[in-house]
């Protein structure tokens, strides 16, 4: 449980950021704000606007519209100090493949100007595990090596804010498991982190959430309170020919998605007493029905099929 | 593992055609480039130039005397657009290379010709490039036999035989020897310089922006004008390097005189490195990939080669040619390096050249900044 904080305590403050490239809104009017010591979640679909949003937050964009702070910084005009103070991990691995890490993360201790460069870089790869491999090329890497290598170069400054885009597409679970206990750690320490996911597992493990479709912020809270608000009624039905099943249920009124789990089918719905008419419909003794809590995925496939008829 | 079988192959045509039509510029390229090519072979290449530019210092303004310079005018091979009244004059002109020939008419021309002395005219050539020289000497040679035939009538019939009338005594300047690797090695500085500075940089900033780096680069601290200098200062180097091979070369195995001052002409390399490294940045934030990069770069390298006096005398170029040629800084780098080692020009002999350079290295750097700029938002 995270306790409250004095607005002042936000790593990140903005209202009504927007984004427009030529007629297109990428990112609409979206007000956030994210307490220092956070782990937040970004969730949403592919071209949802996230990668852009977070770019104007770590000073590569600049808002068409809308005010705020970021570390404190404005983040139309003070872009130059935010960058200082922000780690940015990019959505896909950024670094260079024909230097080593030592020398990417050399380079890139340089460009910040640490003090003590040399130990800076030493600390980093030690705290990584990194040290043994200091002089493999980075193209060599694989996939969760190369993502450590990104988290301990965009960390090398110290920044007070992490701002990571999809850190954990293609690793492995064990992989991501160890990431996000780093994340974690970091976050223990007092970094603030933004991280844009779409894995369910991960949302849960951030301290909040905010979901966006189609460049508007639809939901945000802590899991159970995008959940809650949500309003979305659950069912899970077992038994036999559920293809034939679940044929008959989509298509009729109350009835939202209709998704097979292995042997099992979620039924959603956003109107309880709908939902329930469909059901009573097509139910049979052969299955077994069961009321459940709607779970997250449930509620961002909800929230995205609305947001397709109010904004796309 | 089965066979050949058409279907496949059949699908993977189709595909690169395809990919071919999206990847416009390329597609482009693969049509300019050739068309490029045949213009500039085609049309502006000429092994037998004409129209040089040429000086004359007549002491004599009798008939005879205008004779040779309406024979010589008509030969199609002398440009007759310089009058000088001294020697000075035409040492000048000469070392600037503005004229390719210089003709002096002796005094008593006319007074010796009638009386059958077979009178001197000495014809002085910049001789630095000596396929633009060879011609217009033997066509020269030609007409001295026959240019008086029209004046010599009558009681001075008599003069038109013999070995002829006039006796043209040639002088080469620079390259009396007519080595063509004089003038070929000391060119080979700029068609070097160009080629690798520009492909090289060309690649440099959508290599980063192909790899995605770039991002990266652009969320830290560092400043557009930090990266682009930070790209090119190891290359000035690089550059260096070479400037500094191809003398060792032309110096240890071609003996290719070097009358000038080094200094001087690694300070003028300087300028001209930055100006090619300047096109290849400009090239670098136009293409949207390396390969289209590399294809800027050919572009601006072909008539770098053939426009630029390296491989045809400039003078002998069509006037378009000549036009285009002058934008590009290669032409004037070979005049310097040119002039600089054969001629043993110095800083006031070269400064017509150094302007034109100068212009190009600030009007492709403003374009490379903007287009950087762009970049960021």
């Amino acid at each position: 449980m995270i306790s409250p904080m004095p607005a002042t305590d936000l790593a990140i403050d903005v209202a009504g950021v927007t984004k427009r490239f030529g007629d297109k809104t990428v990112v609409s009017a979206i007000d956030l704000s994210v307490r220092r010591g956070e782990i937040f979640g970004f969730l949403g679909p592919n071209g949802s606007g996230k990668t852009t949003f977070i770019r104007m937050l770590c000073g590569l964009l600049t808002p068409d519209a809308g005010t705020g702070t970021c570390l404190g910084y404005d983040v139309r005009t003070q872009q130059r100090d935010i960058k200082r103070h922000v780690g940015y991990m990019t959505q896909r691995f950024s670094y260079y493949e024909d230097l080593t890490i030592r020398e990417n993360l050399d380079f890139i201790a340089r460009l910040y100007a640490i003090p003590d460069r040399r130990a800076a870089v030493e600390r980093s790869l030690e705290r990584l595990g990194l040290q043994h491999r200091s002089r493999q090329l980075a193209g060599h890497l694989s996939g969760g090596w190369k993502q450590r290598l990104a988290l301990a170069a965009c960390l090398i400054h110290a920044p007070q804010l992490l701002l990571l885009d999809e850190p954990t597409a293609g690793v492995d679970p064990k992989a991501r498991r160890e990431f996000w206990d780093e994340i974690h750690r970091l976050a223990a320490d007092g970094l603030t982190v933004l991280i844009t996911t779409h894995y369910m597992d991960e949302a849960e493990r951030c301290h909040r959430l905010a979901y966006l479709a189609y460049g508007h912020l639809l939901a945000r809270g802590t899991v159970a309170e995008v959940i809650a608000t949500a309003q979305l009624t659950t069912w899970t039905v077992t038994g036999p020919a559920l293809p034939a099943l679940a044929a008959r249920l989509r298509g009729r009124a109350g009835v939202e998605q209709v998704v097979a789990f292995g042997n099992t089918l979620h039924v959603s719905g956003g109107s309880a007493g709908q939902l329930d008419a469909a059901i009573a419909a097509v139910r049979t003794p052969a299955h077994e029905w069961t009321r459940v809590r709607s779970g997250l995925e449930d509620v961002f496939i909800s929230l995205m099929g609305g947001a397709e008829d109010n904004f796309s | 593992m089965s066979g050949f079988a058409f279907h496949r192959l059949w699908a993977v045509v189709l595909k690169e055609f395809i990919q071919m039509r999206r990847d416009r510029a390329t597609c482009g390229m693969m049509i300019g480039i050739p068309l490029l090519q045949l213009t500039l072979c085609g049309f502006a290449s000429n092994s037998d130039p004409k129209h040089l530019s040429t000086a004359i210092r007549s002491a004599d303004q009798g008939p005879f005397a205008r004779t040779l310079v309406a024979a010589l005018r008509h030969s199609g091979y002398f440009n007759l657009d310089h009058e000088a009244a001294t020697e000075a004059e035409t040492q000048r002109l000469l070392q600037l290379g503005e004229v390719q020939f210089v003709i002096n008419i002796p005094e008593d021309f006319s007074r010796k010709l009638a009386r059958g002395e077979q009178p001197t005219v000495l014809l002085e050539a910049d001789a630095t490039d000596p396929a633009a020289t060879g011609p217009a000497l033997s066509a020269l040679n030609a007409l001295s036999a026959t240019v008086f035939n029209r004046d010599l009538t009558g009681p001075l019939a008599g003069r038109r035989a013999r070995s002829g009338p006039v006796n043209f005594s040639i002088h080469a300047h620079y390259n009396p020897e007519n080595i063509t690797q004089y003038n070929v090695v000391p060119g080979l500085m700029g068609v070097v310089l160009t080629m690798t500075m520009v492909v090289i940089t060309a690649l440099a900033i959508t290599r980063e922006r192909e790899r995605g780096t770039m991002e990266n680069l652009l969320a830290t601290p560092v400043r557009p004008f930090e990266v682009m200098v930070g790209k090119i200062l190891p290359y000035i180097i690089v550059g260096y390097v070479q400037v500094t091979l191809i003398l060792l070369a032309a110096h240890f195995f071609f003996d290719v005189p070097m009358l000038g001052s080094l200094p001087l002409l690694y300070a003028v390399a300087l300028l001209f490195i930055a100006a090619n490294l300047a096109m290849g940045i400009t090239f670098s934030t136009l293409a949207k990939n390396q390969l289209q990069a590399t294809q800027m770069a050919t572009f601006f390298f072909l008539p770098s080669i053939l426009l630029s006096g390296f491989m045809f005398p400039f003078r002998g170029m069509p006037e378009w040619a000549q036009w285009l040629g002058s934008c590009l800084p290669n032409t004037h780098f070979l005049r310097i390096v040119r002039g600089i080692l054969l001629k043993g020009n110095g800083l006031a002999e070269i400064t017509p050249e150094i302007w034109p350079i100068l212009i190009f290295l600030a009007i492709v750097m403003t374009i490379a900044v903007k287009r950087y700029r762009q970049t960021l938002d």
